[in-house]
This record gives C-alpha cells, sequence and structure tokens, in this order.
C-alpha cells in the first residue's frame, strides 16, 4: 500500500477512464488496509481509489507500477478479490497514506462484485499500455482541492458526475434545512436581545411596568424559552399556564396521593401525568395498532381528563414552576424538598407529625428497620421510604446504625 | 409592586417623565413590551413555516436535533423549557424530550435494586431502545444526555459521571464526591476493583480506599465478593450489568451483601 500517493481524483488530459467499480476494499498484502469501502477507478494511466462517504480521501497509484496480477476465487463469507504484484517504491513518489509496507503486493476486495469485468479491462490496459504513447503533460499531483489550479482536468466522466450530483442533492437537502434554520435563529436572537433590553429596564425601574405587564412579559419569554433571572426574584416564574397547571394537578393528584401515602416523588408525578397525556397520543394512532395494553398503567380514571385539556406534555420545569404556586392557591398540595434535594409532592393533609409518628410507630414494632423494609411494609418507593425515616431521626425520634451491612434506623431511647 | 400615581398632578408630572425620557432616545419598557408582542407574533410565523417543511427532520433526524440544541444555546434560548413554548408547540420537539424523560426515569427506576441507582450511559440507552419499540423515532446518546440534563430540576439526583470514555448516569440523590468517581473510573476496566489496585494506581492510603469502598457498599453501589482468590474485590453492578445472564430480583439482591 505504500505505492499509492494522495490525489485529487480528477484526470489528466489524455487520460481517459476506462472502468470503475464500486463496494471495493483495499488490503496492503494481507492486512485489512486502514481505509473503508470505496470506489475504484481504473484509467489508461492509473489505479484511482476513492472513499465512498469521504471524498477527500483519494489515493492513485500509476499502472507502470504493476508487474503482474491475479484472481483470487471468492469463499464462503469471502469476497473475489484481484491480487496486484507491484514493482519497489520509486525514489520520487508522492506521499500517500502509508509510509512503508512490508507486502509488495495489494488487494483488491470486491464486496459488490464487478471483480471479472474489471479484471478483464485491467488485462486489457496492462497490454495496451496506453499510458507509454501518451503521457500526461505534468506528473501527477498529490493533495486536494488546493493543488487543482496546478492540473486541467479534461472533465469529470459522466458517471462520476451522476455521483457527484446525487451527493450535491441530498446535501442541499439537508444543508436548506439547516440554512432555514440558521434564519429562523437570527430572528430568535433578535426576541432574546429585545428581551434583554426589557429585563434591565424592569431592573433598573425605567418606566413605569403594571403587574400585568409583567406577567404579560413573563409569558413572551415562556413561549421564546428564554429565561428571565431578573423578574425571578421578584415575582417568581410563574404564568397563568403554570397557574393553570397548578390547579389540574391539585385535583388530579389528590387520589393518587392517598394511594401512596401521601407523598409521590417530583419523578413520579412528571411520569404519571406525560404518561396520562401520552396515552391520549397513543388512542389516536391506536385504531388499527393493538399495542395498547404497554401503556395501560395509570390506575386513575379521571386522569383521562386531564389530557383533554392540555394536548401537550409537561416538561419537568413546567411540573416544578406549577408545583411551586400551591401554596399561594390555597391548595391542599405542598411542593417539599428534602435535605438530600429529592423533591416530592404531599397532601396537606398528611401533616408531618403523622408521618414521624408512623414511622417510629412501624420501628418500634419491627424492632430496627431498613429503607428497604420500611418501603415493602407502606408499599412506598425505598426513597421516600428512607426520607421519612431521615425525617423522624432528625427530629430525634430514631437513630441509624450505618454499617455496610446498610443503614438501619432504630427507636431513639436516650 | 409599583402603582401609578393617582390625580391629576401626579399624572401630569408623570407625563412629563416620560417626556423628557423619550427625548433622551430611551424606549420606555412597556413600550418595548408591546414592541415585542407584535415581533413574537411574527416570529411565530416564520417558526410555522419552518416547521411545515422541517418538522420531519427534527423528529428523525439525531445529527440535526444536536445542530438546533447547539445553536439554541448559542443564542440563549431553551427550547426544552416549557411544554408551553413556541418551539415544543410547533416543532413538537418538547414532546419527543419529556416523553423520553419519562422512559429514562422508568429504566433508572426498574434497575435501581440491582445497581444502587447508577447505569451506564451504553447500557441505559440499549434498554430505552428495547422499550421504545421497532417502530419508534431513531434515539442517539446525544437525546439521552440532553433529557438527563433537564430531569436534574426535578430533584431526583440525576447526573453524569465520566468514565472510561463515557458516562454513567446517577439517578438517586447518593453524594458521589471525586474521591468517589476517580473509583469509579478505576473499576470500570474490569467492573470490579481491589483495595490493593486503589493503593496501588491512585497512590492513597489503605484508611482513604477503605472509606471510598465502604460508602459505595453502603449506596448499594458496590457489592462485596469477600471470597474471591487473592483479594475482597469489590464489584460495581452498574458497570457489569451486561455480563449478568439472568435479571436479580429485589429479593435476591437484598440477600445479597452488601
Amino acid at each position: 500500500m505504500d505505492r499509492f500517493s494522495w490525489s485529487n481524483g480528477l484526470l489528466e488530459i489524455n487520460e481517459t477512464l476506462v472502468i470503475q467499480q464500486r463496494g471495493v476494499r483495499l488490503y496492503d498484502g494481507d492486512d485489512k488496509a486502514k481505509l473503508d469501502l470505496g470506489v475504484t477507478l481504473l484509467s489508461t494511466h492509473r489505479l484511482i481509489w476513492r472513499d465512498i462517504k469521504n471524498h477527500e480521501c483519494c489515493i492513485a497509484m500509476p499502472l507502470s507500477q504493476i508487474i503482474f496480477f491475479e484472481e483470487q476465487a471468492a469463499g464462503i463469507g469471502k469476497s473475489a478479490k484481484i491480487v496486484i504484484h507491484l514493482h519497489p517504491v520509486p525514489a520520487n513518489k508522492e506521499p500517500g497514506p502509508y509510509q512503508y509496507s512490508k507486502y509488495s503486493y495489494i488487494k483488491l476486495s470486491f464486496k459488490e462484485h464487478g471483480q471479472i469485468e474489471f479484471y478483464r479491462r485491467l488485462t486489457e490496459e496492462m497490454t495496451k499500455k496506453r499510458w507509454e504513447n501518451t503521457p500526461v503533460s505534468q506528473p501527477i499531483p498529490t493533495g486536494t482541492g488546493s493543488q487543482a489550479g496546478k492540473t486541467r482536468a479534461v472533465g469529470i466522466v459522466g458517471i462520476e458526475r451522476k455521483i457527484e450530483e446525487k451527493r450535491k442533492e441530498t446535501d442541499k437537502n439537508i444543508s436548506e434545512a439547516f440554512e432555514d434554520l440558521s434564519k429562523l435563529m437570527v430572528k430568535a436572537k433578535e426576541m432574546v436581545e429585545l428581551s434583554r433590553s426589557i429585563a434591565n429596564k424592569i431592573k433598573d425601574k425605567q418606566g413605569d411596568i403594571t403587574e400585568d405587564e409583567t406577567i404579560r412579559f413573563k409569558a413572551y419569554l415562556l413561549s421564546m424559552g428564554i429565561a428571565n433571572p431578573v423578574t425571578r426574584e421578584t415575582h417568581g416564574s410563574g404564568t397563568h399556564y403554570h397557574l393553570q397547571l397548578a390547579k389540574q394537578l391539585g385535583d388530579m393528584l389528590q387520589a393518587p396521593l392517598e394511594e401512596r401515602g401521601g407523598m409521590m416523588a417530583l419523578t413520579e408525578v412528571y411520569c404519571l401525568v406525560n404518561r396520562a397525556r401520552g396515552m391520549e397520543v397513543i388512542l389516536r394512532k391506536c385504531t388499527h395498532n393493538c399495542n395498547t395494553t404497554l401503556y395501560f398503567h395509570t390506575t386513575h380514571k379521571h386522569l383521562w381528563l386531564f389530557f383533554f385539556l392540555f394536548p401537550q406534555l409537561l416538561s419537568p420545569e413546567d411540573l416544578v414552576n406549577a408545583c411551586k404556586m400551591f401554596e399561594s392557591l390555597k391548595l391542599p398540595l405542598r411542593l417539599r424538598v428534602f435535605d438530600s434535594g429529592v423533591m416530592v409532592v404531599q397532601l396537606q393533609s398528611h401533616s408531618e407529625e403523622e408521618m414521624i409518628a408512623s414511622a417510629l410507630d412501624n420501628v418500634s414494632e419491627k424492632g430496627s428497620l431498613t429503607a428497604e423494609e420500611f418501603a415493602k411494609l407502606l408499599g412506598l418507593s425505598v426513597l421516600l421510604s428512607k426520607e421519612r425515616l431521615l425525617l423522624a431521626e432528625k427530629m430525634g425520634h430514631l437513630c441509624r446504625d450505618d454499617s455496610v451491612e446498610g443503614l438501619r434506623f432504630y427507636p431513639n431511647l436516650f | 409592586k409599583m402603582r401609578r400615581g393617582v390625580g391629576a398632578g401626579a399624572i401630569a408630572k408623570k407625563k412629563l417623565a416620560e417626556a423628557k425620557y423619550k427625548e433622551r432616545g430611551n424606549v420606555l419598557a412597556e413600550d418595548q413590551i408591546v414592541q415585542m408582542s407584535k415581533q413574537l407574533e411574527t416570529f411565530k410565523t416564520h417558526l410555522e413555516e419552518f416547521a411545515s417543511k422541517h418538522k420531519q427532520e427534527i423528529r428523525k433526524n439525531p445529527q440535526f436535533r444536536v445542530q438546533f440544541q447547539e445553536m439554541c444555546a448559542t443564542i440563549g434560548v431553551d427550547p426544552l423549557a416549557s411544554g408551553k413554548g413556541f418551539w415544543s408547540e410547533m416543532l413538537g420537539v418538547g414532546d419527543f424530550y419529556y416523553e423520553l424523560g419519562v422512559q429514562i426515569i422508568e429504566v433508572c427506576l426498574a434497575l435501581k435494586h440491582r445497581n444502587g441507582g447508577l447505569i451506564t450511559l451504553d447500557e441505559l440507552h440499549q434498554r430505552v431502545l428495547k422499550g421504545r419499540g421497532k417502530y419508534a423515532q431513531e434515539v442517539s446518546q446525544d437525546d439521552l444526555v440532553r433529557a438527563i440534563k433537564k430531569l436534574k430540576v426535578m430533584g431526583n439526583g440525576f447526573g453524569m459521571i465520566p468514565v472510561g470514555g463515557s458516562y454513567l448516569v446517577q439517578s438517586v440523590p447518593a453524594e458521589l464526591n471525586m474521591d468517589h468517581t476517580v473509583v469509579l473510573q478505576l473499576a470500570e476496566k474490569k467492573g470490579y476493583v481491589t483495595v490493593s489496585e486503589i493503593k496501588d494506581s491512585l497512590k492513597w492510603e489503605k484508611e482513604r480506599a477503605c472509606h471510598v469502598l465502604d460508602h459505595l457498599l453502603k449506596e448499594g453501589l458496590a457489592w462485596l465478593d469477600s471470597q474471591a482468590a487473592g483479594e475482597a474485590q469489590y464489584w460495581l453492578p452498574a458497570l457489569f450489568s451486561e455480563l449478568t445472564s439472568r435479571d436479580v430480583t429485589p429479593e435476591e439482591a437484598n440477600q445479597m451483601t452488601p
């Protein structure tokens, strides 16, 4: 493989394309070359190979390098090959993919067939030796694009042109989307800059902004997905949307919370709500697809009402922002953050005292409990069971034994 | 909260102040808010047009999604902040990631009893793909990473730890500092680690190594194989789970050490 030089793949004056074949892998002797699948081209003067995916990767070798060549039949799991034996590397060889090779032969492996015809044409060219009669005007150049000025390409042969066009068209479809996206982003950026200007003015109290205007501004920011660090301190991140959401959650989470001892991790709520909404979408698609069993996890019929009112899924931030409004809306739910950072939605009716008392009762009855054991007893998640035990410990009712066997809680008798 | 002054005197005073303000070439915030409202309508139209041409591209092409997200980040926009945002409503970007969030949470929850709440990004990817079924849209690891970043806000301890060229995804609020992370990275090659290996590779004292390993045991992230030939081995189920031939039930998990 060290006989090849980098090339731009353009044909010289007097050089003609004889045949080309896709799906060819090169071998350095018996070893697979460190190149992917490519197209191999035979011209009157050279053997050229180009990477199918990366067109910049193109190498060539003068046919005069070839001593002789032979066919290697296909086997089980092996493609047909042509083995080409080569003269030693000439001193003036231009750089290529391999500096050195221990082999003096290469192989062309025909993954998509075409070996028979290629062999025939190669035989013809090696017999005719047309490169001797019509030498190219300049030495074969190396490198890509930047060298193009040195050579005068006769013109890209029909087949190569078609390949190029097809690639450009695919690229064009993608690049049109990117172009449109870029234009869209320019406009979005204008919105961001305008919003920053407004936020600064609100902060500096330039102009007289009413409560109403502030709320409207926050709604605009929400639509665009722009964070509002300025107004958050004074007015919170909530908008009318979150207000509505909070009220709906207040209704819909009552029963699920009761069932789970008055407390649910926020991630649990997120899954429950979005699964319910997702179901509406699934049902719409489900006229002929019977895979609805996967989605019937929710056990609460009134959650179905939920998705008729709000068709899209909730973002995690939507959920957090809505839950933060429970207190100001005087709903019977609260968002609570434990020391560990775990966030839960909690029923007001299930007071702290009740939870701690329940933890103490259970632990006392069993002598001691781990979070896993407690979870099993109450039918709760391990995460929340642990939080309750930690809370009881914090209040001084339980104490811990922390060993490699696990974290175990005992009644605090001190 | 500022109140507009009442009374003729106050109104006149205010008008004067506004006039002076405008004279200096400044635009009042409330005027800009009106302007923003108009511009928003225009933008919405552009976005609708974009959606009609390229909505499919976003749904089907992970590379395009990456490009889209990066452009948004550059200009200071978070298309995933809210389901009520334009991006979500019109391009459907939101639904894609929020649903993915649900699937990630569910996979992590299902495996927590086994791996303590730590899973490789590769395994998470495989299981999410499996759960989504044959006809679902393609999901890349970049998509997962972005969805996980959004989940963090819900406080369940979601995080990513760089390990061996990829990531471990944490889904429990276990505290993992630099020492723990470095030991996880060391264990990545074989799926387990010993005290000697830690001492040799990291040049730590035995106490420090044991302290870290004890913490991992307590958090359920590591299991102790004290019967291993030679020295006790600390296995990380998150790292070797592809090798186990069957799933362990929670009951079985409880019976093993720790």
